[in-house]
C-alpha cells in the first residue's frame, strides 16, 4: 500500500535520540523529498513541543507537522492548568493518543525526547501504528535500517555529553551515506536541565568512514598480465 | 444577618447591596450543622477523620460513609449535606478518570480540587441551582508529596497543613494549631485526629457518633485506605483516656 498521496512531501529520513546522564541528544538529517526531487535540503526535523521536550519527525511532513502542533497546544494547556512543565512521559502519551487513534490516516514515525524534573532525561519511540516504547536510544526513518547494527555494536551506558553527540553524529552520517532519501546536513540538539543547545554539521564536514575504492578494476588489471588460456 | 427578608436571598444569582451572596452564606450554615471533619497533612502522608453523627439507632454501623475514595491515592471527607457530598465525589471521580486518561498520569490533589472548585463556583452563578451544601476536604499523596485542600460552597479552594470543617471546626483548628504537623508521623497523626474528633464531640455532646478515619501515605503504600481496625481501636481508647485528663 502506498501511504503517501502522489506528490506528497516525504521525510524519508534518518532521525535519532540518545539519553545520557544529564540529558538527551537528538539529531536528524535535513533532506525532504517529493519522489526523487529534494524539496528542501536544509530541513529542520527537530521540532520544539515544550521548553525541554523536542520531537524528531519522520514520515509525511504535513502529518507530522500537524501532530506536533497539536501536541504543542496540549502541552501549553497542561502547563497552564498544572502550573508546572509537563514530564516527557506526558508529551509522549499525547503523541501516542493522536498517532494511534488516527493510525489509518497518518504516516508518522516520531521520537520524543527531553528532560523533566521527575525522571530526568528520557527518550520515547512512537513508530508508525502508534506504539509507545521508552528506550535508552532510538533511531527512526528510512535511513535507520542501515545503522541498527552499528548502534547495537557501539552504544554503551554511562556516556557523557560529548561522547553521545559523537555517537549521534557518526550514526547519522553512516545512515545518510547509505540511504538515498537521507542527506544534506546534520542538525542536533542537546537538551539538559539548563537549556537546549543546537548543533550544526555542514554537509561537507560530515564524519567520513570507509567509502570504498576501485578494488575490482585493480584485480582485473593484474589478471590481464597472465597469459591467456588456450581455447580449443 | 441584617438584610434578611429584603429579597436579596431568593437566588444565588443576586448580590446584596453590600456585596454578599446570601445563598452561599446559607450553604455555609448547612456545613456548620454537620459533624466535624478534619484532615492532617503530615511528614509522610495525610490522615482524614470524621465525626459521623448517628441519627438513629436503627442504622447499620458503618453506613452513610462521609469519607470516600476518589482515586487510588486520593480521599475526600465532606461536611454538610450528605447527598451533596456524594455528588461532589461523583464529579471528582469523573474528573479524576478524565485527567488520568488525558495525561496518562495520576492526577494531583491540587488539579482535582481546582477542577471541583470551578464546578462549585459555577453553582453560585445561576438562579436555577443552589450552591453545594458541603465543604470538602481533599487529601492525598501525589508527585508533589502529601497535600490537603478544602473546597467551600463559594468555590474557594485553599491548601492547608491542617483542615477542619463542620460544627466543631473552631475548636478543632485550635487543637490542630498546637501540633507540629510537618514533623508528625502518620501513626501519631491518627492518634491526634481521633483525640481531636472525640474532643470536639465532647464539647457539644448530644448524639451518638462514629469515628471514621482513613489515611494515605507511606503507611498505606500511597493508597487511600481505612485506618486498620487495631490502630483505630487503639486511637479511640487513647482519645477517651485523653478526654478524662483534658481540663
Amino acid at each position: 500500500m502506498n501511504r503517501l498521496k502522489s506528490g506528497e512531501v516525504n521525510l524519508g529520513t534518518s532521525i535519532m535520540a540518545v539519553q545520557f546522564d544529564k540529558g538527551v541528544v537528538i539529531g536528524a538529517d535535513s533532506r525532504t523529498t517529493t519522489g526523487s526531487y529534494i524539496a528542501n535540503r536544509v530541513t529542520d526535523k527537530l521540532t520544539h513541543v515544550h521548553d525541554r521536550i523536542y520531537c524528531c519527525r519522520s514520515g509525511s511532513a504535513a502529518d507530522t507537522q500537524a501532530v506536533a502542533d497539536i501536541v504543542h497546544y496540549y502541552l501549553q494547556l497542561y502547563t497552564q492548568s498544572h502550573g508546572s512543565s509537563p514530564p516527557v512521559s506526558v508529551a509522549a502519551g499525547v503523541f501516542q493518543d493522536i498517532c494511534y487513534e488516527n493510525k489509518d490516516g497518518l504516516s508518522a514515525g516520531i521520537i520524543v525526547a527531553g528532560w523533566d524534573k521527575e525522571v530526568g532525561p528520557s527518550v520515547y519511540n512512537i513508530p508508525v501504528g502508534g506504539g509507545l516504547f521508552r528506550q535508552p536510544w532510538a533511531i527512526g526513518g528510512s535511513g535507520s535500517t542501515y545503522v541498527y547494527g552499528y548502534c547495537d555494536a557501539t552504544y554503551q551506558e554511562g556516556w557523557g555529553r560529548d561522547e553521545t553527540v559523537n555517537f549521534v553524529k557518526n550514526t547519522l552520517s553512516l545512515a545518510m551515506s547509505r540511504d538515498g532519501s537521507s542527506g544534506g546536513v546534520i542538525r542536533m540538539c542537546v537538551i539538559t536541565e539548563d537549556g537546549v543547545e543546537r548543533l550544526f554539521v555542514p554537509g561537507d564536514q560530515l564524519p567520513k568512514f570507509w567509502e570504498g575504492r576501485e578494488v575490482l578494476s585493480a584485480s582485473v588489471k593484474k589478471s590481464l598480465a597472465l597469459a591467456p588460456m588456450a581455447i580449443e | 444577618m441584617t438584610s434578611i427578608g429584603t429579597g436579596y436571598d431568593l437566588s444565588a444569582s443576586t448580590y446584596s447591596p453590600d456585596g454578599r451572596i446570601f445563598q452561599v452564606e446559607y450553604a455555609n450554615k448547612a456545613v456548620e450543622n454537620s459533624g466535624t471533619a478534619i484532615g492532617l497533612r503530615v511528614k509522610d502522608g495525610v490522615v482524614l477523620a470524621v465525626e459521623k453523627l448517628v441519627h438513629s439507632k436503627l442504622l447499620v454501623p458503618g453506613a452513610n460513609r462521609r469519607i470516600q475514595t476518589i482515586d487510588r491515592h486520593i480521599g475526600m471527607a465532606s461536611a454538610g449535606l450528605l447527598a451533596d457530598g456524594r455528588k461532589i465525589s461523583q464529579l471528582a471521580r469523573e474528573e479524576g478518570s478524565k485527567i488520568r486518561k488525558m495525561w496518562r498520569e495520576p492526577l494531583t490533589v491540587k488539579a482535582l480540587s481546582d477542577r471541583i472548585s470551578l464546578g462549585a463556583q459555577a453553582y453560585t452563578l445561576y438562579s436555577s441551582v443552589r450552591p453545594f451544601g458541603v465543604s470538602t476536604i481533599f487529601g492525598g499523596v501525589d508527585k508533589s508529596g502529601p497535600s490537603l485542600y478544602i473546597v467551600e460552597p463559594s468555590g474557594v479552594c485553599l491548601g492547608y497543613h491542617g483542615a477542619a470543617v463542620g460544627k466543631g471546626r473552631q475548636l478543632a483548628k485550635t487543637e490542630l494549631e498546637k501540633l507540629k504537623l510537618s514533623e508528625l508521623s502518620m501513626r501519631e497523626a491518627v492518634m491526634e485526629a481521633a483525640r481531636i474528633i472525640y474532643l470536639v464531640h465532647d464539647d457539644n455532646k448530644e448524639k451518638e457518633f462514629e469515628l471514621e478515619m482513613t489515611w494515605v501515605g507511606d503507611e498505606s503504600n500511597d493508597l487511600h485506605l481505612p485506618v486498620p481496625d487495631d490502630l483505630l481501636e487503639e486511637a479511640k481508647s487513647r482519645a477517651k483516656a485523653a478526654l478524662e485528663t483534658f481540663e
